[in-house]
Formats: structure tokens, sequence, C-alpha cells
């Protein structure tokens, strides 16, 4: 399917800018299909193209040496990925994987570069979208440390734990993230490491706590 | 009963993002209402919640002690 201008003018980075402009970035853009769970990225490789998802979800994350994921940013349609290494050179700093069946549109380094010298309201635009996506990722980086984020959460499932006694309510991750002043991505990580560490086991619906010593000391709970 | 995630149709915006990253094929969206066709095929990923720009749909957690889950 050929490059849609009326899905160009949904795309943060081209918001406003006129139908000669369009038409202009439109014949250096190229799209992409990609099934569950395919990877458009790779972390370390050579980036080539800026990535705009058009529909499906994107996530991107990086991973440790020990393997495990640390999701940085789900990109929605309208959003883009790999910004970092096309306008700053280097590497991809991350990996891109397809949630489900995505449709992007992509635009090689070189043809941005040339775009960006010859409309000055991309490059605005440009700014503002990296501000956003920098605002985000200091966010993050606040949350990175994993024993602070780890400590609130464990302290959020005692307190919501159910003894049996009375109904208590149920938290969605949304919920728990909010309560713990930290971004969602952070409570999956922080769930799947009270898991491995064996304080609490993850069921459908349920989480379990196993080890309810081993969390109230890292909570702080002094008994 | 089988214990569902939690849709908001007031809040659903009908984007199809749920549908998309479903893994269990488990979501549908039909004349823009979002449904689940088959209750106990979803594995409780919760990446519909992720995902969802709007908050429209939950998949909340009971938390118990181990020795109160029987």
């Amino acid at each position: 399917m050929a490059i849609q201008l009326e899905t160009l003018k949904s795309i943060d980075h081209f918001s406003g800018l006129d139908r000669a402009e369009l038409e202009a970035i439109k014949g250096l853009m190229f799209e992409v299909k990609a099934g569950r769970g395919e990877f458009i990225l790779h972390e370390g490789e050579p980036a080539d193209a800026l990535y705009f998802v058009v529909s499906g979800v994107v996530k991107v994350f990086k991973t440790s040496s020990e393997g495990k994921e640390q999701i940085l940013l789900i990109v929605r349609p309208g959003e883009s990925f790999n910004d970092v290494p096309v306008f700053g050179g280097g590497v991809n700093p991350c990996s891109a994987q397809s949630m489900g069946e995505v449709v992007l549109y992509g635009i090689r380094t070189g043809d941005m570069e040339a775009v960006l010298k010859t409309h000055p309201r991309l490059a605005m635009n440009v700014m503002r979208v990296l501000s956003q996506k920098l605002r985000h990722m200091v966010s993050l980086v606040e949350d990175l440390s994993f024993k602070h984020v780890t400590a609130r959460v464990a302290k959020i499932l005692l307190e919501y734990a159910g003894d049996g006694t009375g109904p208590k309510p149920k938290l969605t991750q949304q919920e728990m993230a909010a309560m713990a002043g930290t971004a969602r991505e952070m409570i999956g990580r922080s769930l799947k490491d009270l898991e491995e560490e064996g304080m609490i086991k993850m069921e459908r619906h349920r989480i379990v706590i196993t080890d309810k010593e081993a969390l109230q000391r890292l909570a702080g709970i002094v008994l | 009963m089988i214990e569902m995630p939690v849709i908001y149709q007031d809040k659903c915006n009908g984007c199809g993002l749920c549908v998309n990253v479903c893994s269990s094929n488990t979501l549908v969206l039909y004349r823009n209402v979002i449904t689940f066709i088959e209750a106990g095929v979803c594995g409780w990923c919760a990446m519909c919640e992720a995902v969802c720009p709007t908050g429209a749909i939950n998949c909340p957690y009971e938390i118990v002690f181990e020795e109160s889950s029987f």
C-alpha cells in the first residue's frame, strides 16, 4: 500500500506541515509491515531509519547481560521510534518489537537529514517530540533504581493482601504504578523480580504472596 | 465464574490496539464495541491494559497470602 498523506498528517513529527511539504516527505518514505513478535530493530545494530507507527503497537526495550528486559517506551499510532541514532548518530540504543500486527512508515537517516535542512517547521516539530521523549526518559531514570521501586511495590502488596477476613480491593498494574509513584513499565519489572526471588507467585488474576517475611524485609517493615 | 479483564465501554475510543496486541486472540472489536469472545482463554498478560490510551480496559489482581489462597 502506498504511503498515505492523511496518515502522515496524524504523525507528531509532521503536524502543521502543508501539503507541499508532506508530498516532499512522502516521496522519501517507505512502508514496513511486521507480524506479532517480530523484531524491527536490534539493540547495538547500525541505525538506518526512523520509524513511525501507522497501526498496531511497538515496544522499545533494552536487554541486560542477564537477559532481563526493561521496556522503555510503548509506541502507538502517530508516534516514532529510533529517533536518537537517526538524529544523533551511532547504533540503535534499544530493540524494537511488534506487539501485534503493525504497519510502519520509515525514512532513511540521510533522507531525514536532507528534509530537515530544507523544512524548518519539521525541525521544530522534531525538537518538540524529542523534548517530550527526554522528559519521559528522565522520569524513568528516576525510577530505575530497582530496589526502591520494588520495595514500594512490596509494601503495596502487603497493604492490599487479603487475609480472608473480608473483601479487599483488587489492583491493576496502572493503579500500583500510581501508588508507587512510578511508570507502569516498572511495575511489571518489579513483579517479575519479586517472583524470581520467590516472594510472590503470579497467577492468572491473582498475586500470591509466598514469602511474607521476605517481602516485609524488602518493604522495610520492621516487626 | 471465570475472571475476565474489565472493560469500560464509555472510555473506549474504538482504536482496537488491545485487539491488536492480545496474545490469546480473546478480544474483538465489533461495531465499535470491545468484547471478549472466549472467556477461559485470556492469559492475563495485561498487555491490553498497557497499550490502551484511555484506560478503558483493566486487568485487576487479587492479592492474597499463600495460606489463605485455598
